[in-house]
């Protein structure tokens, strides 16, 4: 336990440091859910504009910063030799994806700080719904995301974990019902997008902050499989060099 | 008693093997340097030794356990330094010191570390703020950092000045007389020599020679001297009794092993002629000259 704390003080010092990256983690998803809040060019299905979007951003913002902003970060101290160096500590591979994942979450805390009461701000109703269960979502999504970006970072090498995490991104992003409804894809493709961690965490979300998710229950137990399976493969195959 | 033992040990890359049999050890509370240019098989059996590579066939033993599959137990007890890199650009000389020494159960102090590789008055920079000496000696503070009882160190005077050279000497020197066993790899025969115990020369793969450093160079057969161009080399003969053979730039080679009489001869030669006498290599050979002597063949 002291080895994991120790690693995410380092952990929440470096991304303190790297304001930039900090910043663009907390603006993207606040100027989308305010542009696509205010200008209705997106399909949203029966729902108003910020319904929709809150809990799709909020998904998206987990996915970026869980896997893309992790994974790329991860896939930087691999080239800089950090991971080597760590790998001849104490440190254990699961220790280390534990610390980079309880960072996330407390970025995604913050995130959800600026994002909800923006969302208010806009127009989201959120009305009697489980608000409670967003935490519970955040930590599966979290572990998902968080997994699956440390599997790329942790097996490829550099500039093609960049390009994975990137593709893989879009790909989720499209197919997850974030910011384009599931209803909007062909019935082939959204049976299988249903099986995706993004798709599974906004359903998921959506039905916490507007009361409104589709197949609920199936995407709780698709999230949880993906929360229990990612990390396990990454501090699995996770190489330190 | 060996810190560090390697029997047969075979690493291949592909069709390419890149340590070929290769039987070695290195003494607790000695330092053991091994030598070999880029390419000799040098890294990948240091590698081997610190768990992170496997294997083709052959046998490691580092303070008796085997480095993969008794990593956890010794990652505890083994210091790492590598070639270059390893630290966040951002990171803070003291921050990346103090995480370093708080991931093991008997790590060292913080502050205390920072003082003993000379950075105090650094300790708030950044890494991509040092200069390359300066970040070798962070990164031989994080190979510390665990109060080794093995230290592998990668070329660990690389790019640092003479002074920062000193203080990393004495750092390893100490470390080896506190009963670590310390294996440091180098490419540098002048600075190979300077802090040997033993020493691994390396060559295509294979271990050239190993043995303790004294036992390596042998009596050189030849005197070697500096002075001005142009001596009267035949009279200089004449006067010792033996060939002298000019080797340029006011180098010369006299063709018998060093004496005091013959030393005695020379200087008073020179001296009677008020000529200088700007370089003296007698005695025993240098390490680079043994290297060149043994590697010769292979090479």
């Amino acid at each position: 336990m002291k080895r994991v704390t120790t690693q995410l003080r380092s952990e929440i010092m470096l991304v303190l440091r790297n304001g930039e990256q900090l910043l663009l983690t907390l603006i993207i998803p606040v100027l989308l859910l305010t542009f696509f809040s205010l200008v209705d060019v997106l399909p949203s299905g029966s729902q108003e504009s910020p319904d929709f979007l809150l809990p799709g951003v909020v998904a998206l913002a987990i996915m970026s910063t869980a896997m893309v902003s992790l994974g790329i970060a991860t896939g930087f101290e691999r080239s800089y030799m950090v991971l080597k160096r760590l790998g001849a500590t104490p440190l254990r591979r699961g220790e280390l994806v534990t610390a980079k994942m309880l960072s996330v979450f407390a970025i995604e805390l913050l995130q959800l700080v600026i994002l909800v009461p923006l969302g208010l701000l806009l127009g989201w109703h959120g009305g009697d719904t489980a608000v409670l269960l967003v935490i519970p979502a955040v930590l599966l999504g979290t572990s998902a995301f968080t997994g699956i970006g440390l599997t790329l970072a942790g097996t490829l090498r550099g500039e093609i974990n960049l390009a994975a995490q990137n593709g893989l991104y879009l790909l989720l992003l499209l197919l997850g019902g974030m910011v384009i409804p599931m209803s909007s894809l062909p019935a082939p493709l959204r049976s299988a997008a249903e099986l995706l961690p993004s798709a599974a965490l906004a359903d998921v979300l959506r039905d916490c902050l507007t009361g409104v998710g589709n197949r609920v229950g199936l995407s709780w137990v698709v999230l949880a499989v993906w929360a229990m399976v990612a990390p396990a493969v990454a501090a699995r195959r996770f190489r330190w060099s | 008693m060996n810190g560090v033992l390697v029997e047969n040990l075979v690493v291949r890359y592909g069709e390419l093997t890149a340590v070929d049999h290769v039987s070695f050890s290195a003494p607790v509370g000695e330092v053991t340097v091994v030598l070999g240019p880029n390419g000799a098989g040098k890294t990948s059996t240091i590698e081997v030794c610190e768990g992170f590579r496997t294997a083709d066939s052959g046998h490691v033993s580092v303070l008796g356990l085997d480095p993969v599959t008794g990593h956890n137990q010794l990652t505890e007890r083994m210091g790492v330094m590598l070639q270059g890199g390893g630290v966040y650009p951002s990171a803070r000389v003291r921050d990346v010191i103090a995480h370093f020494c708080a991931l093991h159960d008997r790590g060292m102090n913080a502050d205390d570390l920072v003082a003993r590789v000379g950075l105090d008055h650094r300790a708030g920079a950044t890494w991509r703020r040092l200069s390359g000496g300066e970040q070798q000696r962070v990164s031989l503070a994080l190979a510390l950092a665990a109060r080794p009882d093995v230290a592998f160190l990668d070329e660990p005077t690389s790019g640092v000045d003479v002074d920062g050279r000193d203080i990393i000497r004495g750092i390893v020197r100490q470390l080896a007389a506190d009963g670590c066993t310390v294996v440091l790899a180098s490419h540098e025969l002048a600075e190979a020599e300077k802090i040997a115990d033993n020493v691994v020369m390396f060559m295509k793969g294979r271990v050239a020679s190993t043995g303790p450093l004294g036992t390596l160079l042998r009596q050189r057969s030849t005197i070697r001297f500096s002075s001005i161009d142009g001596l009267d080399t035949v009279d200089l003969s004449a006067h010792l009794g033996h060939g002298v053979n000019p080797r340029g730039n006011g180098a010369y080679e006299i063709d018998v092993a060093s004496t005091p009489h013959i030393i005695s001869m020379l200087s008073g030669w020179l001296a009677e002629k008020s000529l200088p006498l700007n370089g003296l290599d007698a005695g025993t050979e240098s390490l680079e000259d043994a290297y060149r002597r043994i590697t010769g063949g292979l090479s």
